[in-house]
Order: structure tokens, then C-alpha cells, then sequence
């Protein structure tokens, strides 16, 4: 117990450190935290149609964004930031010292948590404020939101560490890591109307999470009459709590079985 | 196994693939001592210090840290680290933290951890206590990782190649701490390729070329340079005259009698660490 407590204690400081360093880095800050904002603001000014009844394009793309943001403070920063810290001597300097593996992995999963309440919240301000999102009234769209985040951003964490491994070195990480997020984003309905996109396009996408999370957060923030628009004809919880899930499983497996210190 | 030895070694092999990079090398450091291990690039020093670090398995042979197998995963292996301390060879992490917050986190790390303010001063980063890492000179940052190195006053004290880049007054302050650190009573095993700072440091040292440790000694005695010829030179004839010599006093008093007095430019020289390194590394190729 003793062991454990100091653990989770340890990670504690350290998402303390790591929250610093990343809001250090103004770059990182931008492009993580602020990015889905500006194409927000983009994507909505732009797009003013409306999709069905009562649902502009720009309500659509929000409850998108939403779910790719659990993508880029979780999968993206972490693919990204991994690969850096394991260049820079970080990770081999942590090695060294008495520190367990577990402090590391808690630090980063509570410093993606901190990110995505930040841009959440960010995006349902603005989404609201700005592009008349409606923001749910019924308790049980606020508990689907709520697991719907909590699985989402439990997801993104372990595949970003998982995949932190496939980039050659942290300069190139970024180069590797954005295109994948960017091409599932265009595939899994954040920047268009998911049903419009090609078939193989939609079956390609719901393969992965973000398709499942997006239309997720449809169903939270997009009127009931809606689900008729989707693919299946509802929103697919069920289905969607499961996929999330099994890539949840296999993540942690493959990030816990090949997280490396060092290049080598 | 003794109590004595912080290090002890035998037969270490590590191979990559079908390179030997470490092909049996038996080490013994005795508690509170500094040993320079020394060689060319390439000759096996870094990857036989990172096995004893723990970053590296062995491919043969057996290793002993503090009486601990440095490979030894879990919580024990946790509780040995909490004992030793690590100066990498360089990096540049922790770049947008000031040398407070860095030192004070890793603190956290250990059991028994120096206090942060004294290792601050210890290693002379008064001054830059708030300056982030990136806006410290190469020297700076150094220390900087020493201090990390030895925040959780560990026994041992690992330094690869610490003073690489240094101009001569960073380094002499850098010897003059690790100086320091010895008469604290830590054990330091240490890489270099600068033979001056193994002679100023080292109690003993180890040179090892193609993964082997060629010889073992003190800085004085190694490749038996305290009983090498000395070079005795003087000015005569306007002409440089050198002789070698097994017995350099000797040649000294009866050049005395000869000038009946003082000797012109007298110089008497043993061959130093450098050469007698060149020639040892030299002999093997």
C-alpha cells in the first residue's frame, strides 16, 4: 500500500511538472489547445448550412471537434511529446532514478486530463457562445457525455503512448503523428457529414475510435430526431462503447509491452 | 563478496548481434575510491558503465553494484537506484524548468534526498537558481545534471564523460567539486577521453580498448611510467641536447659537476599519462 501510495503520489507531482513544461512551450500550447478553436471558428464561419431540421453544419462540426479534441491533447501530444522527451534524455534520465514507470505513465494521463477539460471547455464555450450549440438539458446526455469523455480520452492516452514508439526521433514525430489524426479526422466525420462520404471511406473509419466518438457526441449535443441521419439509423452506444473499449484493452497491452526508454 | 568493493566485475561480455563490444572484463572498485575508466571512441567504456547503470543487460559475466545485479527489475531494483546516481553523457531535457524546479522535483524521487539549497551551492548554481535550463552555458548545465546526479545522495556516482565541451576554468571548477564529493566519502566511477583529468582525479584508472581492459593502475604507475626512462634535456653548444635515462638524478649531478654549477635549461621529464595512453592503445592496433 505503501508502495502504491508513493507511486500515485509521485505521478501526481509529476503531472504538476509536466502541466508546467507544456505551458512553457507556446507552440505546443497553440497547436493542441487552440488549434480545434480556430477551426472552429473557421469551420463554422464558413460552413452555415443547415444539415436537417433545426441542425446547422456548424453544431454538427462542434460535436466533432469535441471528440477530436480527446484525440489531439491525448493520441497526437503524447505520439508527439514521447518521441521528444526520448531524444532529449528525459526518459533515460527518469530510468536512472528510483522513479516507477507507473509515476510516468499516471503523470501523463493526469496532463492529458488537465488538457481536455481545458479544451472542452473551450469548444463548448465557444460552440455555444458563438455557433448556437445547444448545450444538453437532460441528466442522461450529461452522463453520456461524461463516459463518453472518460473512455475517449482513457483511449487516447494509451494509443498515443502506444504509438510513441513508431516515430524515429522527436523531430520527426510531428510529421508522422498529424497526418494520421488529420486523415481519420476528414474520415471519421469531423469535417463533413459522415453519411455523405463515400462508403469505403466510412467503412475505413469505423475501424477506429474517432468515427464512434464523434458520433457519440452527436448524440449528445444534436437533436434526438437526428439519429434517423445516422448510418444505422440511431446512435449506436452500445456498439460505440464496446469499439472504444476493445482499442482501449489492446492499447494499454501493446503500450505497457513496447514503451521503450531509449532509441535503440 | 566483500563489503569494500562499491564495483565488482568478472567476465563481462555484451554482445550486439555478432560485435563483441565488451569481451571480459573483470573490475574492481573499492568503496569511496574514484576510478577513471579511459579509451578511445568505440572501445567498449560507455556500454560497460550502462550495464553497470542498469540501462543495458549483460550478454555474460557477472556484475555487482553495491552487491546488487544492476539488471534486477521490480521494486528492488527501484530501492537499489535509490542508492546510486547518474550523470548521463549530455542532454537537454527538462529545458523549459529553472535549475530550482528541476532539482527540488527530482528530490521527490529519493528516499533520502540532500538538501536541495546545499546541492545548489555544492554544485555553484546560486547564481542561476531561477534561469531555465536552456539559458544555461554548456558547463552550467552540466552541474546542473550533476546535481541531479547527486540530489538522492547516492553511494555511487556515475559520470560519463562529464566535462566534454568545457573550456579549462569550467573544467578546473568541475574537478575541484567532484574533489569535493570524494572527501564526502561517495564512490565515483568515471569516463574520459582527457588524460589530464583522470591524472587530476582518479585514484586509479583502467584503460580498455576492443571491449578489453588493457591495463590497471594508478595514474602514476600505469603502463610503468614511473619507471619509464625520463627525458633529461639542457642547453649546450646553443643546441638542445636530450638524453634518456633510467636514472634521471644521476645524470643530473654529474651535468651539475660538469657545468660546476647550474645546467642551462635544465629540464627533466617522465613520459606523461597522455604518451604513455598513445603508446598502450597504440601497441594494440
Amino acid at each position: 500500500m505503501k508502495f502504491l501510495g508513493e507511486t500515485l503520489r509521485i505521478g501526481i507531482l509529476r503531472s504538476g511538472l509536466e502541466l508546467k513544461q507544456f505551458l512553457r512551450q507556446r507552440e505546443s500550447v497553440v497547436f493542441t489547445l487552440f488549434f480545434p478553436v480556430i477551426l472552429l471558428f473557421i469551420f463554422g464561419t464558413v460552413f452555415k448550412d443547415t444539415i436537417a431540421p433545426g441542425v446547422t453544419f456548424s453544431q454538427y462540426f462542434v460535436a466533432g471537434m469535441i471528440a477530436s479534441g480527446l484525440v489531439n491533447t491525448g493520441f497526437q501530444q503524447l505520439a508527439i511529446t514521447i518521441p521528444m522527451e526520448r531524444d532529449d534524455g528525459t526518459l533515460k534520465r527518469l530510468r536512472g532514478t528510483p522513479m516507477s514507470v507507473s509515476s510516468y505513465f499516471i503523470g501523463k494521463a493526469l496532463l492529458v486530463t488537465f488538457l481536455m477539460i481545458i479544451q472542452t471547455a473551450l469548444l463548448l464555450f465557444f460552440g455555444s457562445v458563438v455557433f448556437d450549440l445547444n448545450l444538453p438539458t437532460q441528466a442522461s446526455l450529461w452522463w453520456n457525455f461524461t463516459w463518453l469523455v472518460v473512455l475517449g480520452s482513457a483511449c487516447s492516452t494509451v494509443l498515443g503512448i502506444a504509438f510513441s514508439v513508431v516515430p524515429k526521433s522527436g523531430r520527426g514525430a510531428s510529421a508522422v503523428v498529424s497526418p494520421i489524426v488529420i486523415i481519420l479526422q476528414f474520415f471519421s466525420g469531423v469535417f463533413f457529414v459522415f453519411t455523405s462520404l463515400p462508403n469505403w471511406m466510412q467503412q475505413f473509419a469505423a475501424i477506429f475510435p474517432l468515427k464512434w466518438l464523434t458520433q457519440g457526441m452527436r448524440s449528445v449535443f444534436l437533436p434526438e430526431e437526428f439519429a434517423v441521419q445516422e448510418v444505422a439509423g440511431n446512435w449506436e452506444l452500445g456498439k460505440t462503447a464496446l469499439v472504444i473499449s476493445v482499442w482501449l484493452v489492446l492499447g494499454l497491452i501493446f503500450a505497457i509491452k513496447s514503451f521503450k526508454w531509449s532509441r535503440e | 563478496m566483500s563489503i569494500t568493493h562499491a564495483i565488482e566485475v568478472i567476465g563481462l561480455v555484451k554482445k550486439y548481434g555478432s560485435k563483441t563490444a565488451v569481451d571480459g572484463i573483470d573490475l574492481k572498485v573499492e568503496t569511496g575510491e574514484i576510478f577513471a575508466l579511459l579509451g578511445p571512441n568505440g572501445a567498449g567504456k560507455t556500454t560497460t558503465v550502462e550495464i553497470l547503470e542498469g540501462y543495458r543487460k549483460a550478454s555474460g559475466g557477472q556484475v555487482r553494484v553495491l552487491g546488487f545485479d544492476p539488471a534486477t527489475k521490480g521494486s528492488a531494483g527501484q530501492r537499489w537506484r535509490n542508492r546510486i546516481g547518474i550523470v548521463l553523457q549530455s542532454t537537454t531535457d527538462a529545458a523549459d524548468l529553472s535549475v530550482i524546479e528541476t532539482i527540488s522535483h527530482y528530490a521527490n524521487y529519493y528516499e533520502n534526498p540532500r538538501d536541495v539549497e546545499q546541492v545548489i551551492d555544492e554544485v555553484g548554481l546560486r547564481e542561476k537558481i531561477n534561469a531555465k535550463a536552456r539559458e544555461l552555458s554548456g558547463g552550467q548545465r552540466r552541474r546542473l545534471d550533476v546535481a541531479l546526479g547527486i540530489i538522492g545522495s547516492p553511494e555511487i556516482l556515475f559520470l560519463d564523460e562529464p566535462t566534454t565541451g568545457f573550456d579549462p576554468e569550467a573544467r578546473r571548477s568541475f574537478w575541484e567539486l567532484i574533489r569535493t564529493l570524494k572527501a564526502e566519502g561517495k564512490t565515483i566511477l568515471l569516463t574520459t577521453h582527457y588524460l589530464d583529468e583522470a591524472q587530476e582525479l582518479a585514484d586509479r584508472v583502467g584503460v580498455i580498448n576492443n571491449g578489453k581492459i588493457i591495463e590497471i593502475g594508478t595514474p602514476q604507475t600505469l603502463g610503468g611510467r614511473n619507471t619509464a626512462p625520463a627525458k633529461v634535456s639542457w642547453l649546450e653548444n646553443r643546441k638542445q641536447q636530450v638524453i634518456e635515462t633510467k636514472d634521471p638524478t644521476t645524470e643530473v649531478i654529474r651535468l651539475n659537476q660538469r657545468f660546476n654549477g647550474e645546467i642551462p635549461e635544465l629540464e627533466v621529464a617522465r613520459p606523461n599519462l597522455e604518451e604513455i595512453y598513445l603508446k598502450m592503445i597504440g601497441e594494440l592496433k
